[in-house]
Protein backbone atom coordinates (compact mmCIF):
# COMPACT_ATOMS: atom_id res chain seq x y z
CA UNK A 1 0.00 0.00 0.00
CA UNK A 2 1.60 3.38 -0.50
CA UNK A 3 2.21 5.51 1.99
CA UNK A 4 -0.10 8.50 2.16
CA UNK A 5 1.13 10.67 4.41
CA UNK A 6 -1.35 13.40 4.80
CA UNK A 7 -3.62 13.12 7.70
CA UNK A 8 -0.79 10.98 9.46
CA UNK A 9 0.72 11.40 13.01
CA UNK A 10 4.28 12.47 13.36
CA UNK A 11 5.47 12.04 16.75
CA UNK A 12 7.83 14.47 18.07
CA UNK A 13 8.08 16.19 21.37
CA UNK A 14 7.35 19.92 20.76
CA UNK A 15 5.43 22.71 22.07
CA UNK A 16 2.96 22.62 18.98
CA UNK A 17 2.60 18.41 19.83
CA UNK A 18 1.83 19.78 23.72
CA UNK A 19 -0.42 21.93 22.48
CA UNK A 20 -4.28 21.16 23.90
CA UNK A 21 -6.03 19.73 20.65
CA UNK A 22 -8.54 22.65 21.06
CA UNK A 23 -6.03 25.60 20.23
CA UNK A 24 -4.78 23.76 17.37
CA UNK A 25 -8.63 22.46 16.19
CA UNK A 26 -9.47 26.64 16.26
CA UNK A 27 -5.94 27.81 14.79
CA UNK A 28 -6.10 25.99 12.04
CA UNK A 29 -9.78 27.30 11.59
CA UNK A 30 -8.58 31.08 12.07
CA UNK A 31 -5.51 30.16 9.99
CA UNK A 32 -7.97 29.33 7.35
CA UNK A 33 -10.21 32.35 7.72
CA UNK A 34 -7.23 34.45 7.48
CA UNK A 35 -6.06 33.29 4.02
CA UNK A 36 -9.83 33.67 2.64
CA UNK A 37 -9.75 37.23 3.66
CA UNK A 38 -7.69 38.91 1.19
CA UNK A 39 -6.19 38.47 -2.22
CA UNK A 40 -2.48 39.86 -1.70
CA UNK A 41 0.65 38.73 -1.66
CA UNK A 42 2.03 40.90 0.85
CA UNK A 43 -1.03 38.78 3.32
CA UNK A 44 0.01 35.98 2.07
CA UNK A 45 3.62 36.71 2.98
CA UNK A 46 2.44 37.39 6.28
CA UNK A 47 0.87 33.68 6.95
CA UNK A 48 3.57 32.02 5.12
CA UNK A 49 5.85 33.80 7.34
CA UNK A 50 3.55 32.35 10.74
CA UNK A 51 3.45 29.24 8.89
CA UNK A 52 6.88 28.66 8.67
CA UNK A 53 7.47 29.40 12.03
CA UNK A 54 5.03 27.30 13.17
CA UNK A 55 6.36 24.45 11.25
CA UNK A 56 10.03 25.48 12.63
CA UNK A 57 8.19 25.31 16.35
CA UNK A 58 6.62 21.27 15.38
CA UNK A 59 9.70 20.15 14.39
CA UNK A 60 8.18 17.64 12.00
CA UNK A 61 10.41 17.82 8.93
CA UNK A 62 9.47 20.13 6.02
CA UNK A 63 10.22 17.24 3.51
CA UNK A 64 8.13 15.05 5.11
CA UNK A 65 5.45 18.10 4.73
CA UNK A 66 6.00 18.77 1.56
CA UNK A 67 5.54 14.54 0.59
CA UNK A 68 1.93 15.10 1.62
CA UNK A 69 2.03 17.83 -1.65
CA UNK A 70 2.31 15.76 -4.23
CA UNK A 71 -0.58 13.48 -4.10
CA UNK A 72 -2.41 16.74 -4.65
CA UNK A 73 -0.02 18.23 -7.29
CA UNK A 74 -2.22 17.41 -10.37
CA UNK A 75 -5.22 19.09 -8.90
CA UNK A 76 -2.92 22.07 -8.28
CA UNK A 77 -1.59 22.03 -11.63
CA UNK A 78 -5.02 21.70 -13.34
CA UNK A 79 -6.54 24.64 -11.34
CA UNK A 80 -3.75 26.61 -11.86
CA UNK A 81 -4.16 26.11 -15.43
CA UNK A 82 -7.35 27.11 -15.60
CA UNK A 83 -6.99 30.30 -14.10
CA UNK A 84 -4.16 30.93 -16.47
CA UNK A 85 -6.19 30.22 -19.65
CA UNK A 86 -9.64 31.60 -18.97
CA UNK A 87 -9.51 34.64 -16.96
CA UNK A 88 -10.09 37.48 -18.91
CA UNK A 89 -7.72 41.07 -18.36
CA UNK A 90 -6.81 44.39 -19.25
CA UNK A 91 -3.13 43.32 -20.45
CA UNK A 92 -3.37 40.29 -23.29
CA UNK A 93 -0.70 38.99 -23.42
CA UNK A 94 -1.38 35.93 -25.59
CA UNK A 95 -4.60 34.33 -27.43
CA UNK A 96 -5.52 31.23 -29.26
CA UNK A 97 -8.81 30.25 -29.61
CA UNK A 98 -10.56 30.21 -26.28
CA UNK A 99 -7.44 30.52 -24.39
CA UNK A 100 -5.62 33.26 -23.32
CA UNK A 101 -2.98 34.50 -20.89
CA UNK A 102 -3.76 37.86 -19.32
CA UNK A 103 -2.51 39.93 -16.49
CA UNK A 104 -5.30 39.03 -14.11
CA UNK A 105 -5.00 35.46 -14.87
CA UNK A 106 -1.00 34.96 -14.25
CA UNK A 107 -2.21 36.81 -10.97
CA UNK A 108 -5.24 34.85 -10.21
CA UNK A 109 -3.17 31.31 -10.74
CA UNK A 110 -0.40 32.24 -8.44
CA UNK A 111 -2.96 33.43 -6.10
CA UNK A 112 -4.38 29.74 -6.28
CA UNK A 113 -1.84 27.51 -6.10
CA UNK A 114 -0.26 29.70 -3.34
CA UNK A 115 -3.84 29.60 -1.17
CA UNK A 116 -3.84 25.90 -1.88
CA UNK A 117 -0.46 25.22 -1.27
CA UNK A 118 -0.90 27.12 2.08
CA UNK A 119 -4.46 25.51 2.76
CA UNK A 120 -3.02 21.95 2.72
CA UNK A 121 0.30 22.39 4.49
CA UNK A 122 -1.99 24.31 6.93
CA UNK A 123 -4.39 22.21 7.88
CA UNK A 124 -2.40 18.98 7.15
CA UNK A 125 0.47 20.49 10.42
CA UNK A 126 -2.68 19.97 12.55
CA UNK A 127 -3.03 16.24 12.04
CA UNK A 128 1.10 16.01 11.46
CA UNK A 129 1.07 17.30 15.79
CA UNK A 130 -2.30 15.56 16.89
CA UNK A 131 -3.24 11.87 17.64
CA UNK A 132 -6.58 11.01 16.44
CA UNK A 133 -7.68 10.34 19.57
CA UNK A 134 -6.69 14.04 20.76
CA UNK A 135 -8.31 15.24 17.62
CA UNK A 136 -11.84 12.97 18.64
CA UNK A 137 -11.28 14.39 22.20
CA UNK A 138 -10.83 17.70 21.20
CA UNK A 139 -13.57 17.86 18.92
CA UNK A 140 -16.13 16.44 20.90
CA UNK A 141 -14.93 19.20 23.88
CA UNK A 142 -15.22 22.08 21.22
CA UNK A 143 -18.88 20.69 19.83
CA UNK A 144 -20.69 19.85 23.49
CA UNK A 145 -22.53 23.31 23.18
CA UNK A 146 -24.43 21.30 20.48
CA UNK A 147 -25.30 18.72 22.82
CA UNK A 148 -28.27 20.33 24.51
CA UNK A 149 -29.42 21.22 20.38
CA UNK A 150 -30.08 17.00 20.30
CA UNK A 151 -26.64 16.92 18.64
CA UNK A 152 -24.97 13.27 19.15
CA UNK A 153 -21.59 14.61 19.71
CA UNK A 154 -20.09 12.30 22.04
CA UNK A 155 -22.01 9.38 19.12
CA UNK A 156 -20.03 11.60 16.60
CA UNK A 157 -16.81 11.84 18.31
CA UNK A 158 -16.87 7.71 19.51
CA UNK A 159 -17.59 6.59 15.59
CA UNK A 160 -14.63 8.84 14.25
CA UNK A 161 -12.05 7.48 16.93
CA UNK A 162 -13.31 4.03 16.01
CA UNK A 163 -12.97 4.30 12.20
CA UNK A 164 -9.41 5.60 12.65
CA UNK A 165 -8.50 2.69 14.32
CA UNK A 166 -9.87 0.61 12.02
CA UNK A 167 -9.05 2.17 8.43
CA UNK A 168 -5.66 0.66 8.76
CA UNK A 169 -6.89 -2.87 9.87
CA UNK A 170 -9.27 -2.58 6.38
CA UNK A 171 -6.50 -1.20 4.21
CA UNK A 172 -4.37 -4.29 5.33
CA UNK A 173 -7.23 -6.94 4.36
CA UNK A 174 -8.02 -5.03 1.47
CA UNK A 175 -4.67 -5.88 0.67
CA UNK A 176 -4.93 -9.49 1.66
CA UNK A 177 -7.86 -10.09 -0.25
CA UNK A 178 -6.44 -8.13 -3.38
CA UNK A 179 -3.62 -10.77 -3.16
CA UNK A 180 -5.65 -13.76 -2.56
CA UNK A 181 -7.73 -12.94 -5.79
CA UNK A 182 -4.81 -12.31 -7.65
CA UNK A 183 -3.27 -15.33 -6.85
CA UNK A 184 -6.57 -16.85 -8.03
CA UNK A 185 -5.88 -15.14 -11.52
CA UNK A 186 -7.90 -12.07 -10.79
CA UNK A 187 -6.57 -8.76 -12.01
CA UNK A 188 -7.77 -4.97 -10.99
CA UNK A 189 -6.12 -3.07 -13.72
CA UNK A 190 -7.06 -4.04 -16.82
CA UNK A 191 -10.04 -3.93 -19.22
CA UNK A 192 -12.06 -0.92 -19.53
CA UNK A 193 -13.61 0.68 -16.94
CA UNK A 194 -16.83 -1.46 -16.61
CA UNK A 195 -14.21 -4.67 -16.58
CA UNK A 196 -12.39 -2.78 -13.63
CA UNK A 197 -15.60 -2.05 -11.52
CA UNK A 198 -16.20 -5.66 -12.12
CA UNK A 199 -13.42 -7.07 -11.37
CA UNK A 200 -13.97 -5.18 -7.78
CA UNK A 201 -16.76 -6.85 -6.62
CA UNK A 202 -14.97 -10.24 -5.35
CA UNK A 203 -12.88 -7.98 -3.96
CA UNK A 204 -15.46 -5.54 -2.01
CA UNK A 205 -18.20 -8.43 -1.09
CA UNK A 206 -15.47 -10.50 1.62
CA UNK A 207 -14.63 -6.89 2.84
CA UNK A 208 -17.36 -5.93 3.63
CA UNK A 209 -18.47 -9.12 4.83
CA UNK A 210 -15.72 -8.65 7.28
CA UNK A 211 -16.37 -5.17 7.77
CA UNK A 212 -19.99 -5.88 8.98
CA UNK A 213 -18.66 -9.15 11.30
CA UNK A 214 -15.71 -6.68 12.64
CA UNK A 215 -18.58 -4.02 13.40
CA UNK A 216 -20.36 -6.79 15.54
CA UNK A 217 -17.81 -8.05 17.35
CA UNK A 218 -16.31 -4.66 18.49
CA UNK A 219 -19.84 -3.60 19.54
CA UNK A 220 -19.94 -6.90 21.36
CA UNK A 221 -16.67 -6.16 22.62
CA UNK A 222 -17.07 -2.69 24.02
CA UNK A 223 -20.61 -3.72 25.90
CA UNK A 224 -18.24 -6.20 27.49
CA UNK A 225 -16.60 -3.27 28.90
CA UNK A 226 -19.37 -1.95 30.04
CA UNK A 227 -19.96 1.17 27.39
CA UNK A 228 -23.32 2.35 27.66
CA UNK A 229 -22.88 5.84 25.84
CA UNK A 230 -21.26 9.43 26.78
CA UNK A 231 -23.65 9.26 30.26
CA UNK A 232 -21.46 9.01 33.23
CA UNK A 233 -18.08 8.54 31.58
CA UNK A 234 -15.40 9.72 33.31
CA UNK A 235 -12.37 10.34 30.89
CA UNK A 236 -8.44 9.08 31.08
CA UNK A 237 -7.05 11.92 29.51
CA UNK A 238 -9.86 15.15 30.15
CA UNK A 239 -8.81 18.10 27.84
CA UNK A 240 -7.42 20.87 30.56
CA UNK A 241 -5.76 23.81 29.11
CA UNK A 242 -2.10 24.99 30.41
CA UNK A 243 -1.28 28.50 30.32
CA UNK A 244 0.70 27.75 26.69
CA UNK A 245 -3.11 27.25 25.64
CA UNK A 246 -3.79 30.69 26.34
CA UNK A 247 -0.84 32.07 25.30
CA UNK A 248 -1.22 30.19 21.95
CA UNK A 249 -4.61 31.59 21.43
CA UNK A 250 -3.38 35.48 21.85
CA UNK A 251 -0.66 34.31 19.60
CA UNK A 252 -3.70 33.72 17.16
CA UNK A 253 -5.67 36.63 17.70
CA UNK A 254 -2.10 38.73 17.13
CA UNK A 255 -1.57 37.02 13.96
CA UNK A 256 -4.93 37.55 12.80
CA UNK A 257 -4.84 41.49 13.43
CA UNK A 258 -1.49 41.52 11.88
CA UNK A 259 -3.18 39.74 8.72
CA UNK A 260 -6.32 41.86 8.83
CA UNK A 261 -3.87 45.37 9.47
CA UNK A 262 -1.40 44.36 6.40
CA UNK A 263 -4.76 43.56 4.10
CA UNK A 264 -7.43 46.46 5.37
CA UNK A 265 -4.75 49.16 6.53
CA UNK A 266 -1.93 49.42 4.11
CA UNK A 267 -3.86 47.85 1.42
CA UNK A 268 -0.55 46.08 0.31
CA UNK B 1 -16.75 -20.79 52.87
CA UNK B 2 -16.94 -18.29 50.45
CA UNK B 3 -19.95 -17.64 48.01
CA UNK B 4 -19.67 -19.70 44.21
CA UNK B 5 -18.67 -16.85 42.04
CA UNK B 6 -21.06 -18.15 39.07
CA UNK B 7 -24.17 -20.15 39.68
CA UNK B 8 -26.08 -22.23 37.40
CA UNK B 9 -29.62 -23.59 37.37
CA UNK B 10 -31.31 -25.41 34.72
CA UNK B 11 -30.32 -23.14 32.09
CA UNK B 12 -32.23 -23.03 28.31
CA UNK B 13 -31.16 -20.77 26.13
CA UNK B 14 -32.88 -20.60 22.55
CA UNK B 15 -31.58 -18.28 19.44
CA UNK B 16 -34.82 -17.25 17.69
CA UNK B 17 -33.94 -17.37 13.55
CA UNK B 18 -36.69 -15.73 12.34
CA UNK B 19 -36.84 -15.97 8.13
CA UNK B 20 -40.10 -13.93 7.57
CA UNK B 21 -41.40 -11.42 9.32
CA UNK B 22 -44.52 -12.74 9.89
CA UNK B 23 -43.79 -15.78 10.54
CA UNK B 24 -43.33 -17.79 13.93
CA UNK B 25 -39.58 -17.29 14.76
CA UNK B 26 -38.10 -20.48 14.74
CA UNK B 27 -36.07 -21.82 18.27
CA UNK B 28 -32.75 -23.14 18.04
CA UNK B 29 -31.60 -23.91 21.73
CA UNK B 30 -28.28 -23.58 22.17
CA UNK B 31 -27.98 -24.02 25.67
CA UNK B 32 -30.04 -27.23 26.92
CA UNK B 33 -30.63 -27.21 30.95
CA UNK B 34 -26.88 -26.84 32.33
CA UNK B 35 -26.62 -26.93 36.00
CA UNK B 36 -23.14 -26.05 37.29
CA UNK B 37 -21.09 -23.71 39.74
CA UNK B 38 -17.94 -22.18 40.09
CA UNK B 39 -15.93 -21.78 42.85
CA UNK B 40 -14.51 -18.52 43.67
CA UNK B 41 -10.94 -18.63 42.76
CA UNK B 42 -10.79 -21.45 40.11
CA UNK B 43 -9.29 -22.01 36.73
CA UNK B 44 -11.76 -23.77 34.96
CA UNK B 45 -12.01 -24.95 31.34
CA UNK B 46 -14.78 -25.44 29.06
CA UNK B 47 -14.00 -27.89 26.06
CA UNK B 48 -17.12 -28.89 23.38
CA UNK B 49 -16.51 -28.96 19.72
CA UNK B 50 -17.93 -26.26 17.34
CA UNK B 51 -21.25 -25.21 18.16
CA UNK B 52 -21.76 -27.28 21.00
CA UNK B 53 -22.96 -23.68 23.18
CA UNK B 54 -19.27 -22.74 24.88
CA UNK B 55 -19.34 -19.16 23.33
CA UNK B 56 -23.66 -18.78 23.85
CA UNK B 57 -22.74 -19.88 27.68
CA UNK B 58 -19.97 -17.09 27.87
CA UNK B 59 -22.14 -14.66 26.58
CA UNK B 60 -24.57 -15.39 29.41
CA UNK B 61 -22.31 -15.12 31.94
CA UNK B 62 -21.79 -11.42 30.53
CA UNK B 63 -25.16 -11.14 30.11
CA UNK B 64 -24.60 -9.95 26.42
CA UNK B 65 -27.48 -12.38 25.88
CA UNK B 66 -30.25 -13.34 28.76
CA UNK B 67 -31.55 -16.79 29.47
CA UNK B 68 -34.92 -18.28 28.07
CA UNK B 69 -35.47 -19.93 31.14
CA UNK B 70 -33.35 -21.11 34.42
CA UNK B 71 -31.23 -19.10 36.23
CA UNK B 72 -27.50 -17.19 35.98
CA UNK B 73 -26.17 -15.41 39.32
CA UNK B 74 -22.66 -14.34 38.97
CA UNK B 75 -20.81 -13.08 42.20
CA UNK B 76 -24.28 -13.15 44.22
CA UNK B 77 -26.42 -11.22 41.10
CA UNK B 78 -29.03 -12.70 38.76
CA UNK B 79 -28.43 -11.79 35.32
CA UNK B 80 -31.97 -11.62 34.56
CA UNK B 81 -32.62 -8.21 36.41
CA UNK B 82 -31.81 -5.13 33.80
CA UNK B 83 -30.29 -3.26 37.08
CA UNK B 84 -27.45 -5.66 37.61
CA UNK B 85 -26.20 -5.47 34.60
CA UNK B 86 -23.05 -2.81 34.55
CA UNK B 87 -21.94 -4.55 37.91
CA UNK B 88 -22.19 -7.97 35.99
CA UNK B 89 -20.06 -6.71 33.42
CA UNK B 90 -17.47 -5.21 35.40
CA UNK B 91 -17.11 -8.27 38.08
CA UNK B 92 -17.16 -10.87 35.21
CA UNK B 93 -15.01 -9.79 32.30
CA UNK B 94 -14.84 -11.28 29.05
CA UNK B 95 -12.51 -11.37 26.60
CA UNK B 96 -12.51 -12.64 23.12
CA UNK B 97 -10.96 -14.68 20.29
CA UNK B 98 -10.74 -12.52 17.49
CA UNK B 99 -7.37 -9.67 19.16
CA UNK B 100 -8.24 -7.34 15.85
CA UNK B 101 -12.07 -6.76 17.06
CA UNK B 102 -12.08 -5.58 20.33
CA UNK B 103 -9.09 -3.32 20.92
CA UNK B 104 -11.27 0.45 20.67
CA UNK B 105 -8.00 2.91 21.19
CA UNK B 106 -5.24 3.69 19.14
CA UNK B 107 -3.22 3.48 21.94
CA UNK B 108 -2.23 0.30 24.23
CA UNK B 109 -2.78 2.60 27.24
CA UNK B 110 -5.78 4.46 26.15
CA UNK B 111 -7.55 0.85 25.21
CA UNK B 112 -6.88 -0.19 28.61
CA UNK B 113 -8.54 2.91 30.26
CA UNK B 114 -11.59 2.44 28.07
CA UNK B 115 -13.59 -0.15 30.16
CA UNK B 116 -12.65 2.44 33.68
CA UNK B 117 -13.88 5.25 32.08
CA UNK B 118 -17.38 3.61 31.44
CA UNK B 119 -18.25 2.81 34.53
CA UNK B 120 -16.84 6.48 35.94
CA UNK B 121 -13.70 5.25 37.55
CA UNK B 122 -11.81 9.36 38.47
CA UNK B 123 -9.17 9.89 35.79
CA UNK B 124 -5.98 9.56 38.99
CA UNK B 125 -7.80 6.16 39.50
CA UNK B 126 -8.17 5.01 35.62
CA UNK B 127 -3.83 6.11 35.45
CA UNK B 128 -3.35 4.18 38.31
CA UNK B 129 -5.46 0.85 37.60
CA UNK B 130 -3.76 1.31 33.56
CA UNK B 131 -0.24 1.10 35.21
CA UNK B 132 -1.19 -1.86 37.67
CA UNK B 133 -3.17 -3.84 35.06
CA UNK B 134 -0.18 -3.37 31.91
CA UNK B 135 2.24 -4.78 34.27
CA UNK B 136 0.19 -7.79 35.71
CA UNK B 137 0.04 -8.95 31.70
CA UNK B 138 3.62 -7.95 31.40
CA UNK B 139 2.39 -5.37 28.29
CA UNK B 140 3.68 -1.79 30.35
CA UNK B 141 6.60 -1.28 28.38
CA UNK B 142 4.19 -0.81 25.44
CA UNK B 143 1.54 1.33 26.75
CA UNK B 144 2.61 4.37 24.21
CA UNK B 145 2.30 1.85 20.81
CA UNK B 146 -0.67 1.22 18.58
CA UNK B 147 -2.24 -1.60 19.14
CA UNK B 148 -1.47 -2.59 15.18
CA UNK B 149 2.19 -2.87 15.34
CA UNK B 150 1.70 -5.60 18.34
CA UNK B 151 1.79 -9.37 17.75
CA UNK B 152 -1.40 -11.48 18.38
CA UNK B 153 -0.29 -12.61 21.75
CA UNK B 154 0.43 -8.92 22.86
CA UNK B 155 -2.81 -7.73 21.58
CA UNK B 156 -4.50 -10.41 23.48
CA UNK B 157 -2.84 -9.57 26.82
CA UNK B 158 -3.58 -6.05 26.30
CA UNK B 159 -7.28 -7.17 26.05
CA UNK B 160 -6.71 -9.34 29.05
CA UNK B 161 -5.20 -6.13 31.10
CA UNK B 162 -8.21 -3.87 29.87
CA UNK B 163 -10.74 -6.34 31.39
CA UNK B 164 -8.35 -6.69 34.56
CA UNK B 165 -8.63 -2.95 34.84
CA UNK B 166 -11.96 -3.14 35.48
CA UNK B 167 -10.92 -5.17 39.05
CA UNK B 168 -13.38 -8.02 37.87
CA UNK B 169 -13.37 -11.00 40.15
CA UNK B 170 -13.91 -13.07 37.16
CA UNK B 171 -12.62 -13.20 33.44
CA UNK B 172 -14.02 -15.18 31.21
CA UNK B 173 -12.10 -16.20 27.75
CA UNK B 174 -13.58 -17.52 24.98
CA UNK B 175 -11.12 -19.34 22.85
CA UNK B 176 -8.75 -16.44 23.42
CA UNK B 177 -5.34 -18.51 21.32
CA UNK B 178 -7.53 -19.95 18.71
CA UNK B 179 -5.96 -17.06 16.40
CA UNK B 180 -2.42 -17.28 17.93
CA UNK B 181 0.87 -18.59 17.07
CA UNK B 182 2.40 -21.29 19.20
CA UNK B 183 4.80 -18.81 21.53
CA UNK B 184 1.52 -16.31 21.58
CA UNK B 185 -0.81 -18.93 23.02
CA UNK B 186 2.11 -20.31 25.53
CA UNK B 187 2.24 -16.40 26.54
CA UNK B 188 -1.54 -15.85 27.23
CA UNK B 189 -2.05 -18.69 28.95
CA UNK B 190 0.90 -18.29 31.46
CA UNK B 191 -0.22 -14.50 31.80
CA UNK B 192 -4.20 -15.67 32.41
CA UNK B 193 -2.66 -18.58 34.99
CA UNK B 194 -0.52 -15.89 37.03
CA UNK B 195 -3.58 -14.04 37.45
CA UNK B 196 -5.62 -16.51 38.42
CA UNK B 197 -2.71 -17.25 41.44
CA UNK B 198 -1.22 -14.47 42.03
CA UNK B 199 -4.53 -12.24 41.98
CA UNK B 200 -7.12 -14.87 42.88
CA UNK B 201 -8.99 -13.90 39.65
CA UNK B 202 -11.46 -16.98 38.81
CA UNK B 203 -10.69 -17.87 35.37
CA UNK B 204 -12.98 -19.69 32.81
CA UNK B 205 -11.11 -20.47 29.64
CA UNK B 206 -12.66 -21.74 26.81
CA UNK B 207 -10.95 -23.78 24.34
CA UNK B 208 -9.81 -26.06 21.96
CA UNK B 209 -6.30 -26.59 22.68
CA UNK B 210 -6.34 -29.74 25.07
CA UNK B 211 -2.69 -29.12 26.50
CA UNK B 212 -4.78 -25.78 27.92
CA UNK B 213 -6.68 -27.44 30.26
CA UNK B 214 -4.81 -29.89 32.25
CA UNK B 215 -3.63 -26.98 34.84
CA UNK B 216 -7.28 -26.37 35.56
CA UNK B 217 -8.96 -27.07 38.41
CA UNK B 218 -12.29 -27.84 36.89
CA UNK B 219 -13.53 -29.21 33.46
CA UNK B 220 -16.42 -28.94 31.94
CA UNK B 221 -17.22 -30.63 28.43
CA UNK B 222 -19.95 -29.41 26.51
CA UNK B 223 -22.21 -31.15 23.77
CA UNK B 224 -25.31 -30.00 22.06
CA UNK B 225 -25.68 -27.70 24.61
CA UNK B 226 -25.05 -29.88 27.37
CA UNK B 227 -22.48 -30.41 29.98
CA UNK B 228 -21.23 -33.92 28.64
CA UNK B 229 -18.59 -34.28 30.97
CA UNK B 230 -17.08 -32.93 34.11
CA UNK B 231 -14.71 -33.21 36.74
CA UNK B 232 -10.64 -32.63 37.42
CA UNK B 233 -8.70 -32.63 34.05
CA UNK B 234 -7.54 -36.54 35.23
CA UNK B 235 -11.10 -37.34 35.39
CA UNK B 236 -12.35 -36.13 32.65
CA UNK B 237 -9.09 -37.04 30.27
CA UNK B 238 -9.24 -40.65 31.94
CA UNK B 239 -12.63 -41.17 29.78
CA UNK B 240 -10.65 -40.94 26.23
CA UNK B 241 -13.71 -43.12 24.68
CA UNK B 242 -16.60 -41.10 25.65
CA UNK B 243 -14.76 -38.19 24.98
CA UNK B 244 -13.82 -39.55 21.28
CA UNK B 245 -17.32 -40.00 20.86
CA UNK B 246 -18.21 -36.93 21.38
CA UNK B 247 -15.24 -35.83 19.04
CA UNK B 248 -12.88 -34.38 21.07
CA UNK B 249 -9.11 -35.41 21.07
CA UNK B 250 -7.62 -35.49 24.57
CA UNK B 251 -3.80 -34.17 24.86
CA UNK B 252 -1.31 -36.42 22.84
CA UNK B 253 0.55 -37.84 25.58
CA UNK B 254 -2.68 -38.64 27.25
CA UNK B 255 -4.06 -40.69 24.43
CA UNK B 256 -0.45 -42.48 23.97
CA UNK B 257 -0.81 -43.55 27.45
CA UNK B 258 -4.19 -44.71 26.71
CA UNK B 259 -3.45 -46.52 23.44
CA UNK B 260 -0.16 -47.96 25.49
CA UNK B 261 -2.70 -49.52 28.18
CA UNK B 262 -4.93 -50.74 25.67
CA UNK B 263 -1.41 -52.62 24.57
CA UNK B 264 -1.39 -54.12 28.00
CA UNK B 265 1.26 -51.72 29.48
CA UNK B 266 0.52 -51.43 33.46
CA UNK B 267 -0.14 -47.55 33.06
CA UNK B 268 -2.54 -45.48 35.18
CA UNK B 269 -5.54 -43.92 33.58
CA UNK B 270 -5.55 -39.89 32.67
CA UNK B 271 -1.76 -39.59 32.23
CA UNK B 272 -2.09 -35.29 31.32
CA UNK B 273 2.07 -34.42 30.54
CA UNK B 274 4.80 -35.28 28.91
CA UNK B 275 7.03 -34.97 32.18
CA UNK B 276 4.26 -36.96 33.91
CA UNK B 277 4.41 -39.93 31.45
CA UNK B 278 8.14 -39.99 31.24
CA UNK B 279 8.03 -40.85 35.20
CA UNK B 280 5.52 -43.19 35.25
CA UNK B 281 7.43 -45.17 32.03
CA UNK B 282 10.72 -44.40 34.51
CA UNK B 283 9.12 -46.34 36.98
CA UNK B 284 7.92 -48.91 34.46
CA UNK B 285 11.66 -49.49 33.10
CA UNK B 286 12.91 -49.84 37.09
CA UNK B 287 10.26 -52.16 37.93
CA UNK B 288 10.37 -54.70 35.30
CA UNK B 289 13.91 -56.53 35.51
CA UNK B 290 13.80 -57.98 31.93
CA UNK B 291 11.23 -56.10 29.77
CA UNK B 292 10.15 -57.79 26.35
CA UNK B 293 11.65 -56.39 23.56
CA UNK B 294 9.19 -55.13 21.75
CA UNK B 295 8.09 -52.92 24.24
CA UNK B 296 11.70 -51.89 25.07
CA UNK B 297 11.88 -50.95 20.93
CA UNK B 298 8.19 -49.16 21.18
CA UNK B 299 9.42 -47.16 24.38
CA UNK B 300 12.67 -46.25 22.03
CA UNK B 301 10.05 -44.81 19.74
CA UNK B 302 7.77 -43.23 22.40
CA UNK B 303 11.12 -41.05 23.74
CA UNK B 304 12.12 -40.24 20.55
CA UNK B 305 8.51 -39.02 19.52
CA UNK B 306 8.33 -37.32 23.20
CA UNK B 307 11.63 -35.51 22.91
CA UNK B 308 9.99 -33.74 19.74
CA UNK B 309 6.76 -32.89 21.87
CA UNK B 310 8.06 -32.00 24.87
CA UNK B 311 7.17 -28.62 25.90
N1 LIG C 1 -26.54 -15.57 16.56
C1 LIG C 1 -26.99 -16.82 16.41
N2 LIG C 1 -28.20 -17.05 15.87
C2 LIG C 1 -28.66 -18.30 15.73
N3 LIG C 1 -27.98 -19.41 16.10
C3 LIG C 1 -26.77 -19.25 16.65
C4 LIG C 1 -26.20 -17.95 16.82
N4 LIG C 1 -24.99 -18.09 17.40
C5 LIG C 1 -24.80 -19.41 17.56
N5 LIG C 1 -25.86 -20.12 17.12
C6 LIG C 1 -26.00 -21.57 17.17
O1 LIG C 1 -25.98 -21.97 18.51
C7 LIG C 1 -25.18 -23.14 18.67
C8 LIG C 1 -24.09 -22.89 19.66
O2 LIG C 1 -23.19 -21.96 19.13
P1 LIG C 1 -21.93 -21.41 19.89
O3 LIG C 1 -21.38 -20.28 19.11
O4 LIG C 1 -22.29 -21.15 21.30
O5 LIG C 1 -20.95 -22.65 19.82
P2 LIG C 1 -19.44 -22.78 20.25
O6 LIG C 1 -19.35 -23.97 21.12
O7 LIG C 1 -18.94 -21.51 20.77
O8 LIG C 1 -18.73 -23.12 18.89
P3 LIG C 1 -17.27 -22.72 18.36
O9 LIG C 1 -16.34 -23.72 18.88
O10 LIG C 1 -17.41 -22.82 16.89
O11 LIG C 1 -16.99 -21.32 18.79
C9 LIG C 1 -24.70 -23.52 17.30
O12 LIG C 1 -25.53 -24.53 16.79
C10 LIG C 1 -24.85 -22.26 16.49
O13 LIG C 1 -25.16 -22.57 15.16
MG1 LIG D 1 -17.41 -20.09 20.14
Amino acid sequence: MREITIGQYYPAESVIHRLDPRVKLVGTLVYIISLFLFKSFSCYFVVAAFLFTVILLSKVPLGYILRGLKTIIFLLLFMSMFNLFFTPGDVVYWKGGPFQITDAGIRNAGFMALRLILLIIGSSLMTFTTTPNQLTDGLESLLKPFKKLGLPVHEVAMMMSIALRFIPILMEETNKIMMAQMARGASFDEGNLIQKAKSLVPLLVPLFVSAFRRADDLAMAMEARCYHGGEGRTKMKPLRYQSRDYIAYVVMLLYLATVIFTGKVLYL
Amino acid sequence: MKNPMIQVKNLIYDYLISKNEDEEPERHRAIDDVTLTVETGDFIAILGHNGSGKSTFAKQINVLLKPTSGTLIVGGMDTADEKNLLPIRQTAGMVFQNPDNQIIATIVEEDVGFGPENIGVPTDEIWKRVEKSLSSVGMLHYRKHSPNRLSGGQKQRVAIAGVMAMKPDCIVLDEPTAMLDPAGRKDVIATVRELNEKENVTVILITHYMDEVVFADKVFVMDAGRIALQGTPREVFSQVEKLKEIGLDVPQVTELAHELKEEGLPLPDGILTPEEFREEIEKLWQSSAEMSPTSILKEADLKSRLSIRSI
